[in-house]
Protein backbone atom coordinates (compact mmCIF):
# COMPACT_ATOMS: atom_id res chain seq x y z
CA UNK A 1 0.00 0.00 0.00
CA UNK A 2 1.46 3.28 -1.10
CA UNK A 3 0.14 7.00 0.72
CA UNK A 4 -3.28 7.82 1.02
CA UNK A 5 -4.56 9.32 -2.18
CA UNK A 6 -6.17 12.42 -0.84
CA UNK A 7 -3.06 13.26 0.89
CA UNK A 8 -0.75 12.96 -2.06
CA UNK A 9 -3.41 15.18 -3.98
CA UNK A 10 -3.09 17.77 -1.25
CA UNK A 11 1.01 17.72 -1.34
CA UNK A 12 0.74 18.02 -5.12
CA UNK A 13 -1.55 20.81 -5.22
CA UNK A 14 0.63 22.68 -3.13
CA UNK A 15 4.31 21.71 -5.00
CA UNK A 16 3.15 22.32 -8.47
CA UNK A 17 0.89 25.65 -7.13
CA UNK A 18 3.94 27.13 -5.81
CA UNK A 19 5.84 26.86 -9.03
CA UNK A 20 2.57 27.91 -11.02
CA UNK A 21 1.01 31.33 -9.73
CA UNK A 22 -1.93 31.05 -12.10
CA UNK A 23 -3.26 28.18 -9.99
CA UNK A 24 -6.19 28.76 -7.69
CA UNK A 25 -8.20 26.49 -5.49
CA UNK A 26 -11.66 26.34 -4.80
CA UNK A 27 -13.61 24.04 -2.46
CA UNK A 28 -17.12 23.65 -1.19
CA UNK A 29 -16.40 23.20 2.89
CA UNK A 30 -14.69 19.85 2.69
CA UNK A 31 -11.31 21.15 2.05
CA UNK A 32 -10.03 19.14 5.66
CA UNK A 33 -11.53 15.94 3.92
CA UNK A 34 -10.82 16.68 0.39
CA UNK A 35 -6.67 17.99 1.57
CA UNK A 36 -7.04 21.14 -0.73
CA UNK A 37 -6.85 22.40 2.59
CA UNK A 38 -3.02 21.73 2.57
CA UNK A 39 -3.16 24.30 -0.22
CA UNK A 40 -5.48 26.73 1.85
CA UNK A 41 -2.54 26.91 4.56
CA UNK A 42 0.20 27.24 2.48
CA UNK A 43 -1.17 29.93 -0.25
CA UNK A 44 -4.48 31.22 1.26
CA UNK A 45 -4.33 34.06 -1.16
CA UNK A 46 -5.27 31.77 -4.34
CA UNK A 47 -7.32 29.33 -1.97
CA UNK A 48 -11.40 29.84 -2.33
CA UNK A 49 -13.17 28.11 0.22
CA UNK A 50 -17.17 29.42 -1.06
CA UNK A 51 -19.07 27.57 1.01
CA UNK A 52 -21.65 24.65 0.92
CA UNK A 53 -22.32 25.86 -2.63
CA UNK A 54 -20.98 23.50 -5.20
CA UNK A 55 -22.40 24.76 -8.61
CA UNK A 56 -21.83 28.51 -7.08
CA UNK A 57 -17.56 27.12 -6.96
CA UNK A 58 -18.12 25.48 -10.33
CA UNK A 59 -19.24 28.55 -11.88
CA UNK A 60 -16.55 31.04 -9.85
CA UNK A 61 -13.86 28.60 -10.88
CA UNK A 62 -14.91 28.96 -14.32
CA UNK A 63 -15.18 33.08 -13.95
CA UNK A 64 -11.61 32.73 -13.33
CA UNK A 65 -10.62 30.16 -15.84
CA UNK A 66 -12.03 33.86 -18.04
CA UNK A 67 -8.67 35.64 -16.56
CA UNK A 68 -6.40 33.25 -17.33
CA UNK A 69 -6.36 31.47 -13.52
CA UNK A 70 -6.04 27.72 -13.62
CA UNK A 71 -8.78 26.53 -11.15
CA UNK A 72 -9.16 23.57 -9.39
CA UNK A 73 -12.55 23.02 -7.90
CA UNK A 74 -12.98 20.18 -5.01
CA UNK A 75 -15.52 18.10 -3.15
CA UNK A 76 -16.50 15.01 -3.07
CA UNK A 77 -17.03 13.45 -6.47
CA UNK A 78 -21.02 12.76 -6.13
CA UNK A 79 -21.32 16.62 -5.62
CA UNK A 80 -19.38 17.56 -8.41
CA UNK A 81 -20.63 15.41 -11.29
CA UNK A 82 -24.55 16.06 -10.06
CA UNK A 83 -24.77 19.14 -7.80
CA UNK A 84 -21.71 20.55 -10.66
CA UNK A 85 -23.03 19.33 -13.21
CA UNK A 86 -24.59 22.73 -14.62
CA UNK A 87 -21.40 24.72 -14.75
CA UNK A 88 -19.06 21.44 -16.00
CA UNK A 89 -21.51 21.30 -18.71
CA UNK A 90 -21.79 25.30 -19.83
CA UNK A 91 -18.33 26.17 -18.86
CA UNK A 92 -16.60 22.99 -19.26
CA UNK A 93 -17.72 21.33 -21.47
CA UNK A 94 -19.47 24.14 -24.05
CA UNK A 95 -17.06 26.65 -23.01
CA UNK A 96 -13.99 24.75 -23.17
CA UNK A 97 -13.04 26.93 -20.07
CA UNK A 98 -10.16 25.51 -18.44
CA UNK A 99 -11.38 24.21 -15.11
CA UNK A 100 -10.22 20.95 -13.31
CA UNK A 101 -12.90 18.78 -11.39
CA UNK A 102 -11.15 17.19 -8.63
CA UNK A 103 -13.93 14.50 -7.22
CA UNK A 104 -12.51 13.23 -4.12
CA UNK A 105 -13.75 9.93 -2.57
CA UNK A 106 -14.40 8.31 -5.70
CA UNK A 107 -16.36 5.28 -5.59
CA UNK A 108 -17.27 3.76 -2.35
CA UNK A 109 -14.04 4.98 -0.72
CA UNK A 110 -16.20 7.15 1.72
CA UNK A 111 -16.97 3.74 2.78
CA UNK A 112 -19.02 4.75 6.16
CA UNK A 113 -20.45 7.56 4.79
CA UNK A 114 -22.60 5.63 2.88
CA UNK A 115 -24.64 5.35 -0.55
CA UNK A 116 -25.35 9.16 -0.41
CA UNK A 117 -21.65 9.61 -0.37
CA UNK A 118 -20.17 6.76 -2.89
CA UNK A 119 -19.91 8.03 -6.32
CA UNK A 120 -20.83 4.75 -9.34
CA UNK A 121 -22.03 7.18 -12.03
CA UNK A 122 -19.23 10.08 -12.12
CA UNK A 123 -17.31 9.00 -14.72
CA UNK A 124 -20.32 7.90 -16.88
CA UNK A 125 -21.80 11.75 -16.81
CA UNK A 126 -18.52 13.45 -16.80
CA UNK A 127 -16.85 11.25 -20.16
CA UNK A 128 -20.48 12.30 -21.72
CA UNK A 129 -19.60 15.76 -21.73
CA UNK A 130 -18.10 17.24 -25.21
CA UNK A 131 -14.45 18.54 -24.66
CA UNK A 132 -13.92 16.79 -21.32
CA UNK A 133 -10.79 14.88 -20.53
CA UNK A 134 -11.63 12.10 -17.40
CA UNK A 135 -9.14 10.21 -15.39
CA UNK A 136 -9.06 7.96 -12.30
CA UNK A 137 -5.87 8.15 -9.95
CA UNK A 138 -4.55 4.50 -9.70
CA UNK A 139 -2.03 4.73 -7.00
CA UNK A 140 0.51 8.02 -5.43
CA UNK A 141 2.42 8.45 -8.39
CA UNK A 142 0.10 8.78 -10.59
CA UNK A 143 -2.23 10.69 -8.91
CA UNK A 144 0.89 13.78 -8.50
CA UNK A 145 1.22 13.04 -12.41
CA UNK A 146 -2.21 13.83 -12.60
CA UNK A 147 -1.65 17.46 -10.72
CA UNK A 148 0.73 18.20 -12.71
CA UNK A 149 -0.55 17.65 -15.94
CA UNK A 150 -3.79 18.99 -14.96
CA UNK A 151 -2.05 22.18 -14.77
CA UNK A 152 -0.03 22.08 -18.07
CA UNK A 153 -2.69 20.81 -20.09
CA UNK A 154 -5.23 23.93 -21.28
CA UNK A 155 -8.43 21.63 -21.31
CA UNK A 156 -11.76 21.09 -18.86
CA UNK A 157 -11.08 17.96 -16.86
CA UNK A 158 -12.44 15.66 -14.46
CA UNK A 159 -10.09 13.43 -12.34
CA UNK A 160 -11.36 10.95 -10.12
CA UNK A 161 -9.62 10.42 -6.55
CA UNK A 162 -9.90 7.95 -4.02
CA UNK A 163 -9.73 8.48 -0.46
CA UNK A 164 -7.78 5.97 1.17
CA UNK A 165 -4.37 4.50 0.10
CA UNK A 166 -4.05 2.01 -2.89
CA UNK A 167 -1.76 -0.59 -3.34
CA UNK A 168 1.49 1.32 -5.42
CA UNK A 169 2.40 0.09 -9.22
CA UNK A 170 4.29 2.90 -10.29
CA UNK A 171 7.05 4.70 -8.97
CA UNK A 172 8.37 8.17 -9.15
CA UNK A 173 9.67 7.79 -12.59
CA UNK A 174 7.15 6.42 -14.59
CA UNK A 175 6.12 8.28 -17.68
CA UNK A 176 2.26 8.41 -18.53
CA UNK A 177 0.59 9.78 -21.09
CA UNK A 178 -2.95 11.05 -21.80
CA UNK A 179 -5.14 8.39 -23.99
CA UNK A 180 -2.44 5.92 -22.97
CA UNK A 181 -3.17 2.92 -20.97
CA UNK A 182 -0.35 1.49 -18.80
CA UNK A 183 0.47 -2.11 -19.72
CA UNK A 184 1.12 -3.68 -16.43
CA UNK A 185 1.54 -7.70 -16.67
CA UNK A 186 1.62 -9.15 -20.26
CA UNK A 187 -0.49 -12.29 -21.03
CA UNK A 188 -2.32 -14.01 -24.42
CA UNK A 189 -5.23 -15.45 -22.07
CA UNK A 190 -7.38 -12.75 -21.62
CA UNK A 191 -6.99 -8.91 -20.83
CA UNK A 192 -7.84 -7.04 -17.80
CA UNK A 193 -8.31 -3.68 -18.07
CA UNK A 194 -9.39 -1.56 -15.07
CA UNK A 195 -8.68 1.79 -13.26
CA UNK A 196 -8.33 3.20 -9.63
CA UNK A 197 -8.40 0.80 -6.93
CA UNK A 198 -9.42 -1.77 -9.28
CA UNK A 199 -6.05 -1.86 -10.81
CA UNK A 200 -4.36 -2.67 -8.09
CA UNK A 201 -6.57 -5.89 -7.66
CA UNK A 202 -6.01 -7.03 -11.27
CA UNK A 203 -2.33 -7.10 -11.08
CA UNK A 204 -2.80 -9.50 -7.83
CA UNK A 205 -5.47 -11.12 -9.52
CA UNK A 206 -3.01 -11.79 -12.76
CA UNK A 207 -0.42 -13.04 -10.05
CA UNK A 208 -3.03 -15.66 -8.88
CA UNK A 209 -3.57 -16.43 -12.02
CA UNK A 210 -0.24 -17.14 -13.63
CA UNK A 211 -0.09 -19.44 -10.48
CA UNK A 212 -2.83 -21.71 -12.68
CA UNK A 213 -1.16 -21.18 -15.65
CA UNK A 214 -3.29 -18.70 -16.91
CA UNK A 215 -1.41 -15.14 -18.54
CA UNK A 216 -3.36 -12.22 -18.21
CA UNK A 217 -2.28 -9.04 -19.83
CA UNK A 218 -2.50 -5.98 -17.24
CA UNK A 219 -3.75 -2.60 -18.32
CA UNK A 220 -3.98 0.40 -15.88
CA UNK A 221 -6.69 2.66 -18.07
CA UNK A 222 -6.63 5.66 -16.30
CA UNK A 223 -6.98 7.88 -19.26
CA UNK A 224 -10.80 7.09 -19.57
CA UNK A 225 -11.32 9.72 -22.47
CA UNK A 226 -9.29 10.34 -24.48
CA UNK A 227 -8.95 6.26 -23.96
CA UNK A 228 -6.61 4.04 -25.81
CA UNK A 229 -8.32 2.70 -28.75
CA UNK A 230 -5.47 1.11 -29.76
CA UNK A 231 -4.10 -0.96 -26.53
CA UNK A 232 -8.04 -2.03 -26.27
CA UNK A 233 -8.69 -3.43 -29.77
CA UNK A 234 -4.90 -5.02 -29.60
CA UNK A 235 -5.51 -6.59 -26.27
CA UNK A 236 -8.67 -8.07 -27.67
CA UNK A 237 -7.18 -9.12 -30.79
CA UNK A 238 -4.39 -11.02 -29.07
CA UNK A 239 -6.25 -12.61 -26.01
CA UNK A 240 -9.79 -12.44 -27.31
CA UNK A 241 -11.17 -11.87 -23.90
CA UNK A 242 -11.66 -8.63 -22.03
CA UNK A 243 -12.47 -8.58 -18.19
CA UNK A 244 -13.19 -4.51 -17.58
CA UNK A 245 -12.65 -3.57 -13.73
CA UNK A 246 -13.61 -0.24 -12.16
CA UNK A 247 -15.34 0.75 -8.91
CA UNK A 248 -18.61 2.36 -10.51
CA UNK A 249 -21.85 1.28 -12.04
CA UNK A 250 -21.38 -1.46 -14.65
CA UNK A 251 -23.69 0.93 -16.68
CA UNK A 252 -21.58 3.89 -18.29
CA UNK A 253 -17.96 3.79 -17.05
CA UNK A 254 -14.83 2.04 -17.76
CA UNK A 255 -16.80 -0.94 -18.93
CA UNK A 256 -18.62 0.95 -21.30
CA UNK A 257 -16.03 3.09 -22.60
CA UNK A 258 -14.85 -0.25 -23.37
CA UNK A 259 -17.23 -1.75 -25.17
CA UNK A 260 -17.60 1.13 -27.46
CA UNK A 261 -14.42 0.50 -28.53
CA UNK A 262 -14.69 -3.30 -29.22
CA UNK A 263 -17.89 -2.74 -30.57
CA UNK A 264 -17.18 0.06 -33.15
CA UNK A 265 -13.69 -1.60 -33.92
CA UNK A 266 -15.30 -4.92 -34.58
CA UNK A 267 -13.61 -6.64 -32.53
CA UNK A 268 -13.75 -10.14 -32.01
CA UNK A 269 -13.78 -10.62 -27.89
CA UNK A 270 -16.14 -11.47 -25.03
CA UNK A 271 -15.94 -9.00 -22.89
CA UNK A 272 -17.30 -9.07 -18.52
CA UNK A 273 -17.55 -6.38 -16.23
CA UNK A 274 -16.45 -6.16 -12.63
CA UNK A 275 -18.06 -3.34 -11.36
CA UNK A 276 -21.15 -1.86 -9.05
CA UNK A 277 -23.79 -4.30 -10.49
CA UNK A 278 -26.11 -1.67 -11.41
CA UNK A 279 -27.24 -1.26 -7.20
CA UNK A 280 -25.88 1.31 -4.77
CA UNK A 281 -23.62 -0.13 -1.87
CA UNK A 282 -24.45 0.14 1.79
CA UNK A 283 -22.00 1.95 4.53
CA UNK A 284 -19.01 -0.67 6.14
CA UNK A 285 -15.58 -0.72 6.09
CA UNK A 286 -14.30 0.15 2.69
CA UNK A 287 -12.70 -3.42 2.21
CA UNK A 288 -15.98 -5.33 3.05
CA UNK A 289 -17.83 -3.05 0.97
CA UNK A 290 -15.33 -4.28 -1.96
CA UNK A 291 -15.37 -8.08 -0.95
CA UNK A 292 -19.33 -7.39 -0.98
CA UNK A 293 -19.73 -6.22 -3.90
CA UNK A 294 -17.51 -7.87 -6.20
CA UNK A 295 -14.73 -5.98 -6.00
CA UNK A 296 -11.88 -7.91 -4.72
CA UNK A 297 -9.36 -10.05 -6.20
CA UNK A 298 -11.55 -13.41 -6.15
CA UNK A 299 -13.95 -11.75 -7.91
CA UNK A 300 -11.54 -10.49 -10.76
CA UNK A 301 -10.31 -13.83 -10.80
CA UNK A 302 -13.68 -15.66 -11.43
CA UNK A 303 -14.74 -12.82 -14.62
CA UNK A 304 -11.43 -13.83 -16.14
CA UNK A 305 -12.03 -17.35 -15.68
CA UNK A 306 -15.59 -17.17 -17.00
CA UNK A 307 -14.64 -15.01 -19.94
CA UNK A 308 -11.60 -17.48 -21.08
CA UNK A 309 -14.62 -20.12 -20.99
CA UNK A 310 -17.02 -18.26 -23.12
CA UNK A 311 -14.31 -17.62 -25.84
CA UNK B 1 -21.40 62.97 -14.42
CA UNK B 2 -24.67 64.09 -16.06
CA UNK B 3 -24.75 63.26 -19.80
CA UNK B 4 -24.55 65.40 -22.01
CA UNK B 5 -28.06 65.99 -24.50
CA UNK B 6 -26.07 65.49 -27.12
CA UNK B 7 -25.04 62.01 -25.84
CA UNK B 8 -28.43 61.28 -24.19
CA UNK B 9 -29.97 62.10 -27.61
CA UNK B 10 -26.94 59.85 -29.55
CA UNK B 11 -28.06 56.79 -26.86
CA UNK B 12 -31.89 57.14 -27.25
CA UNK B 13 -31.47 57.28 -31.06
CA UNK B 14 -29.51 54.27 -31.06
CA UNK B 15 -31.98 52.16 -28.87
CA UNK B 16 -35.27 53.32 -30.93
CA UNK B 17 -32.34 51.41 -34.20
CA UNK B 18 -31.55 48.55 -32.27
CA UNK B 19 -35.28 48.10 -31.12
CA UNK B 20 -36.31 48.56 -34.98
CA UNK B 21 -33.38 46.30 -36.07
CA UNK B 22 -34.55 43.09 -33.27
CA UNK B 23 -38.37 43.75 -34.57
CA UNK B 24 -37.23 42.71 -38.18
CA UNK B 25 -34.82 39.77 -37.13
CA UNK B 26 -36.96 38.01 -34.73
CA UNK B 27 -40.00 38.81 -37.36
CA UNK B 28 -37.55 36.93 -40.01
CA UNK B 29 -36.64 33.84 -38.59
CA UNK B 30 -39.85 33.64 -36.73
CA UNK B 31 -37.68 32.63 -33.53
CA UNK B 32 -36.01 34.30 -30.47
CA UNK B 33 -36.89 36.52 -27.23
CA UNK B 34 -38.20 39.83 -28.35
CA UNK B 35 -39.97 40.77 -23.97
CA UNK B 36 -36.60 40.25 -22.36
CA UNK B 37 -34.69 41.88 -25.81
CA UNK B 38 -36.62 44.52 -25.62
CA UNK B 39 -36.51 45.65 -21.97
CA UNK B 40 -32.75 45.37 -21.76
CA UNK B 41 -31.97 47.78 -24.55
CA UNK B 42 -31.20 51.10 -22.49
CA UNK B 43 -28.84 48.88 -20.09
CA UNK B 44 -26.81 47.71 -22.93
CA UNK B 45 -26.70 50.75 -24.54
CA UNK B 46 -25.29 52.27 -21.65
CA UNK B 47 -22.91 50.36 -21.58
CA UNK B 48 -21.61 49.41 -24.50
CA UNK B 49 -21.94 53.00 -25.79
CA UNK B 50 -21.04 55.52 -22.54
CA UNK B 51 -19.67 53.53 -19.23
CA UNK B 52 -17.76 50.89 -20.27
CA UNK B 53 -13.93 50.05 -21.59
CA UNK B 54 -14.18 47.85 -24.38
CA UNK B 55 -12.33 47.44 -27.93
CA UNK B 56 -14.12 45.75 -30.98
CA UNK B 57 -10.83 45.87 -32.58
CA UNK B 58 -9.19 44.04 -29.64
CA UNK B 59 -11.72 42.04 -27.87
CA UNK B 60 -10.18 40.42 -25.09
CA UNK B 61 -7.65 43.48 -24.21
CA UNK B 62 -7.12 42.53 -20.75
CA UNK B 63 -7.83 46.00 -18.79
CA UNK B 64 -11.58 45.52 -20.86
CA UNK B 65 -14.34 45.76 -18.43
CA UNK B 66 -16.21 42.64 -18.79
CA UNK B 67 -19.86 42.65 -19.56
CA UNK B 68 -22.05 39.13 -18.83
CA UNK B 69 -25.33 38.67 -19.71
CA UNK B 70 -26.44 36.12 -17.56
CA UNK B 71 -29.94 36.44 -19.03
CA UNK B 72 -28.63 34.56 -22.04
CA UNK B 73 -32.05 34.58 -24.13
CA UNK B 74 -31.62 38.39 -24.70
CA UNK B 75 -28.65 37.34 -26.56
CA UNK B 76 -30.99 38.88 -30.02
CA UNK B 77 -30.06 42.67 -28.31
CA UNK B 78 -27.06 42.09 -27.52
CA UNK B 79 -25.80 40.83 -30.84
CA UNK B 80 -27.16 43.94 -32.26
CA UNK B 81 -25.26 46.38 -29.63
CA UNK B 82 -22.11 44.62 -29.83
CA UNK B 83 -22.63 44.94 -33.97
CA UNK B 84 -22.97 48.53 -33.70
CA UNK B 85 -20.25 49.12 -31.74
CA UNK B 86 -18.52 46.64 -34.17
CA UNK B 87 -17.74 43.70 -32.96
CA UNK B 88 -18.81 41.78 -36.19
CA UNK B 89 -20.98 43.16 -39.44
CA UNK B 90 -24.56 44.49 -38.13
CA UNK B 91 -25.38 42.50 -41.81
CA UNK B 92 -24.44 39.21 -39.57
CA UNK B 93 -27.85 39.92 -38.12
CA UNK B 94 -29.49 38.21 -40.26
CA UNK B 95 -28.12 34.85 -39.62
CA UNK B 96 -29.05 34.67 -35.92
CA UNK B 97 -29.85 31.42 -34.99
CA UNK B 98 -29.24 30.15 -38.53
CA UNK B 99 -27.46 27.12 -39.06
CA UNK B 100 -23.20 27.60 -39.61
CA UNK B 101 -24.10 31.12 -38.08
CA UNK B 102 -21.84 33.22 -34.98
CA UNK B 103 -24.79 34.01 -33.74
CA UNK B 104 -26.07 31.09 -31.80
CA UNK B 105 -29.33 31.45 -29.41
CA UNK B 106 -27.78 32.20 -26.52
CA UNK B 107 -24.55 34.08 -26.12
CA UNK B 108 -21.63 31.56 -27.04
CA UNK B 109 -18.00 33.21 -26.25
CA UNK B 110 -16.22 30.90 -28.57
CA UNK B 111 -18.17 31.52 -31.40
CA UNK B 112 -18.68 35.48 -31.15
CA UNK B 113 -16.63 38.30 -30.75
CA UNK B 114 -17.39 40.77 -27.78
CA UNK B 115 -19.55 37.72 -26.17
CA UNK B 116 -17.33 37.33 -22.40
CA UNK B 117 -19.22 34.24 -21.33
CA UNK B 118 -21.20 31.62 -22.66
CA UNK B 119 -25.06 31.62 -21.02
CA UNK B 120 -28.27 29.94 -21.09
CA UNK B 121 -28.82 27.88 -18.26
CA UNK B 122 -29.98 30.84 -15.76
CA UNK B 123 -28.90 31.41 -12.44
CA UNK B 124 -25.26 30.50 -12.42
CA UNK B 125 -24.03 33.71 -14.89
CA UNK B 126 -23.35 35.84 -11.41
CA UNK B 127 -21.46 32.71 -10.16
CA UNK B 128 -18.41 33.00 -12.63
CA UNK B 129 -18.68 37.08 -12.71
CA UNK B 130 -17.86 36.58 -9.08
CA UNK B 131 -14.80 34.88 -10.45
CA UNK B 132 -14.06 36.78 -12.93
CA UNK B 133 -13.87 39.87 -10.58
CA UNK B 134 -11.70 37.95 -8.55
CA UNK B 135 -9.28 36.59 -11.22
CA UNK B 136 -8.92 40.46 -12.14
CA UNK B 137 -8.28 41.10 -8.79
CA UNK B 138 -5.70 38.27 -8.24
CA UNK B 139 -4.02 39.60 -11.58
CA UNK B 140 -3.37 43.17 -10.48
CA UNK B 141 -6.01 44.38 -12.64
CA UNK B 142 -7.79 47.02 -10.22
CA UNK B 143 -9.67 49.50 -13.26
CA UNK B 144 -11.54 46.89 -14.85
CA UNK B 145 -15.25 46.53 -13.96
CA UNK B 146 -16.95 43.52 -14.37
CA UNK B 147 -21.20 43.64 -15.24
CA UNK B 148 -23.22 41.18 -14.39
CA UNK B 149 -26.82 41.40 -16.49
CA UNK B 150 -29.39 39.61 -14.62
CA UNK B 151 -32.91 39.19 -15.40
CA UNK B 152 -35.39 38.53 -12.27
CA UNK B 153 -36.72 35.69 -13.67
CA UNK B 154 -33.44 34.12 -12.48
CA UNK B 155 -33.39 35.19 -9.40
CA UNK B 156 -35.61 32.36 -8.24
CA UNK B 157 -32.64 30.03 -8.85
CA UNK B 158 -30.55 29.73 -5.42
CA UNK B 159 -27.44 30.09 -7.11
CA UNK B 160 -27.84 33.67 -7.67
CA UNK B 161 -27.91 33.92 -4.03
CA UNK B 162 -24.82 31.55 -3.47
CA UNK B 163 -22.98 33.91 -5.79
CA UNK B 164 -24.42 37.00 -3.62
CA UNK B 165 -22.85 35.27 -0.35
CA UNK B 166 -19.50 34.44 -1.89
CA UNK B 167 -19.06 38.16 -3.70
CA UNK B 168 -19.81 39.59 -0.38
CA UNK B 169 -17.39 37.13 1.23
CA UNK B 170 -14.93 37.57 -1.11
CA UNK B 171 -15.40 41.97 -1.52
CA UNK B 172 -15.70 41.78 -4.52
CA UNK B 173 -16.17 45.68 -5.08
CA UNK B 174 -14.94 45.45 -9.37
CA UNK B 175 -18.52 43.93 -9.69
CA UNK B 176 -21.86 45.92 -10.66
CA UNK B 177 -25.07 43.80 -10.97
CA UNK B 178 -27.41 45.12 -13.32
CA UNK B 179 -31.14 43.55 -12.80
CA UNK B 180 -33.30 43.79 -15.52
CA UNK B 181 -36.07 44.35 -13.24
CA UNK B 182 -39.11 43.98 -15.61
CA UNK B 183 -41.40 41.32 -13.30
CA UNK B 184 -42.69 39.25 -16.19
CA UNK B 185 -40.96 35.67 -16.66
CA UNK B 186 -41.92 33.14 -19.06
CA UNK B 187 -44.71 31.30 -17.88
CA UNK B 188 -46.23 34.56 -15.89
CA UNK B 189 -45.42 37.85 -14.17
CA UNK B 190 -43.10 36.97 -11.02
CA UNK B 191 -45.22 37.77 -8.39
CA UNK B 192 -47.72 34.58 -10.14
CA UNK B 193 -44.64 32.58 -10.41
CA UNK B 194 -42.24 32.72 -7.69
CA UNK B 195 -42.53 36.09 -5.79
CA UNK B 196 -39.24 37.20 -4.53
CA UNK B 197 -40.46 39.77 -1.94
CA UNK B 198 -38.24 42.64 -1.29
CA UNK B 199 -35.76 42.02 -3.97
CA UNK B 200 -33.44 44.81 -2.66
CA UNK B 201 -34.06 44.17 0.85
CA UNK B 202 -32.79 40.29 -0.17
CA UNK B 203 -29.55 42.16 -2.09
CA UNK B 204 -28.97 44.27 1.01
CA UNK B 205 -29.18 41.09 3.37
CA UNK B 206 -26.90 39.54 1.06
CA UNK B 207 -23.84 42.08 1.60
CA UNK B 208 -24.57 44.08 -1.33
CA UNK B 209 -24.78 47.81 -1.88
CA UNK B 210 -28.01 48.79 -3.68
CA UNK B 211 -29.18 51.36 -6.52
CA UNK B 212 -32.48 51.44 -8.16
CA UNK B 213 -33.40 53.60 -11.51
CA UNK B 214 -35.63 53.89 -14.41
CA UNK B 215 -33.70 51.02 -16.47
CA UNK B 216 -35.38 52.80 -19.83
CA UNK B 217 -34.03 55.91 -18.86
CA UNK B 218 -30.54 56.18 -20.24
CA UNK B 219 -28.90 59.23 -17.79
CA UNK B 220 -30.62 57.60 -14.97
CA UNK B 221 -28.79 54.36 -16.16
CA UNK B 222 -25.17 56.13 -16.74
CA UNK B 223 -25.17 58.03 -13.29
CA UNK B 224 -26.21 55.12 -11.45
CA UNK B 225 -23.78 53.31 -12.51
CA UNK B 226 -21.05 56.15 -11.42
CA UNK B 227 -22.51 55.83 -8.01
CA UNK B 228 -22.14 52.12 -8.25
CA UNK B 229 -18.44 52.11 -9.18
CA UNK B 230 -17.46 54.38 -6.42
CA UNK B 231 -18.71 51.86 -3.78
CA UNK B 232 -15.47 50.04 -2.31
CA UNK B 233 -15.71 46.72 0.00
CA UNK B 234 -18.53 45.22 -1.67
CA UNK B 235 -20.41 44.29 -4.79
CA UNK B 236 -23.25 46.30 -5.64
CA UNK B 237 -26.68 45.75 -7.73
CA UNK B 238 -28.53 48.10 -9.84
CA UNK B 239 -31.89 47.46 -9.75
CA UNK B 240 -33.03 48.81 -13.20
CA UNK B 241 -36.96 48.66 -13.54
CA UNK B 242 -38.01 47.65 -16.75
CA UNK B 243 -40.78 46.92 -18.96
CA UNK B 244 -41.04 43.49 -20.95
CA UNK B 245 -41.77 44.18 -24.43
CA UNK B 246 -40.96 48.25 -23.67
CA UNK B 247 -41.67 49.86 -26.77
CA UNK B 248 -44.98 48.10 -28.07
CA UNK B 249 -47.78 48.57 -26.69
CA UNK B 250 -49.29 44.98 -27.27
CA UNK B 251 -46.09 43.49 -26.18
CA UNK B 252 -45.60 45.36 -22.49
CA UNK B 253 -45.78 43.57 -19.39
CA UNK B 254 -46.96 40.43 -21.15
CA UNK B 255 -45.10 37.39 -20.75
CA UNK B 256 -46.74 35.19 -23.78
CA UNK B 257 -43.64 37.71 -25.91
CA UNK B 258 -40.99 35.48 -24.19
CA UNK B 259 -40.60 33.79 -27.11
CA UNK B 260 -43.09 33.91 -29.21
CA UNK B 261 -42.48 34.14 -33.02
CA UNK B 262 -43.95 37.20 -34.11
CA UNK B 263 -46.67 37.44 -37.10
CA UNK B 264 -46.81 39.81 -40.11
CA UNK B 265 -49.67 41.44 -38.91
CA UNK B 266 -48.27 41.77 -35.73
CA UNK B 267 -44.68 42.56 -37.38
CA UNK B 268 -46.35 45.48 -39.03
CA UNK B 269 -48.29 47.09 -35.58
CA UNK B 270 -44.86 46.70 -34.27
CA UNK B 271 -43.02 48.37 -36.91
CA UNK B 272 -45.74 51.28 -37.01
CA UNK B 273 -45.22 51.99 -33.36
CA UNK B 274 -41.32 51.85 -33.35
CA UNK B 275 -40.95 53.85 -36.21
CA UNK B 276 -43.52 56.14 -34.27
CA UNK B 277 -45.77 56.13 -37.00
CA UNK B 278 -49.01 55.95 -34.41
Amino acid sequence: MGKAIRDVYGEALVKYGRENKNVVVLDADVCSSTKSGLFAAAIPERFFNVGIAEADMVGIAAGLATTGKIPFVNTFAVFLASIGLIGARAFGSYSKLNVKFMGAYGGISDAYDGPSHHSLEDIAIMRALPNFQVFVAADEYQTDWLVKNAIEVDAPMYIRLSRDATPTVYSADTKFETGKGMILREGKDATIIACGVMVGQAVAAAEELAKKGIEVRVVDMFSIKPIDRELILESAAKTGAIVTAEEHNIIGGLGGAVAEVLSAGGANAVQEFIGLQDLHAECGSYNELLTKYGLDVPAVIAAVEKAIARK
Amino acid sequence: MNLSVAKRDELNALCKKFRIDLIEVLHSIQTGHPGGSLSVCEILTALYFEKAKVDPQNPLWENRDRIVLTKGHAAPMLYRVLAEKGFFPVEEMKTLRQLNSRLQGHPCALETPGVELSTGPLGIGLSACVGMALGLKLSGIEDATVYAILGDGELNEGTVWEACMAAAKFKTDNLIAILDHNHVQLDGTSDEIMPMGNVAAKFEAFGFEVFSCNGHDVEELCSTIDQAKAVKGKPSIILAETVKGKGISFMEGKNIWHGKPISDEEYKLAMAELRGEK
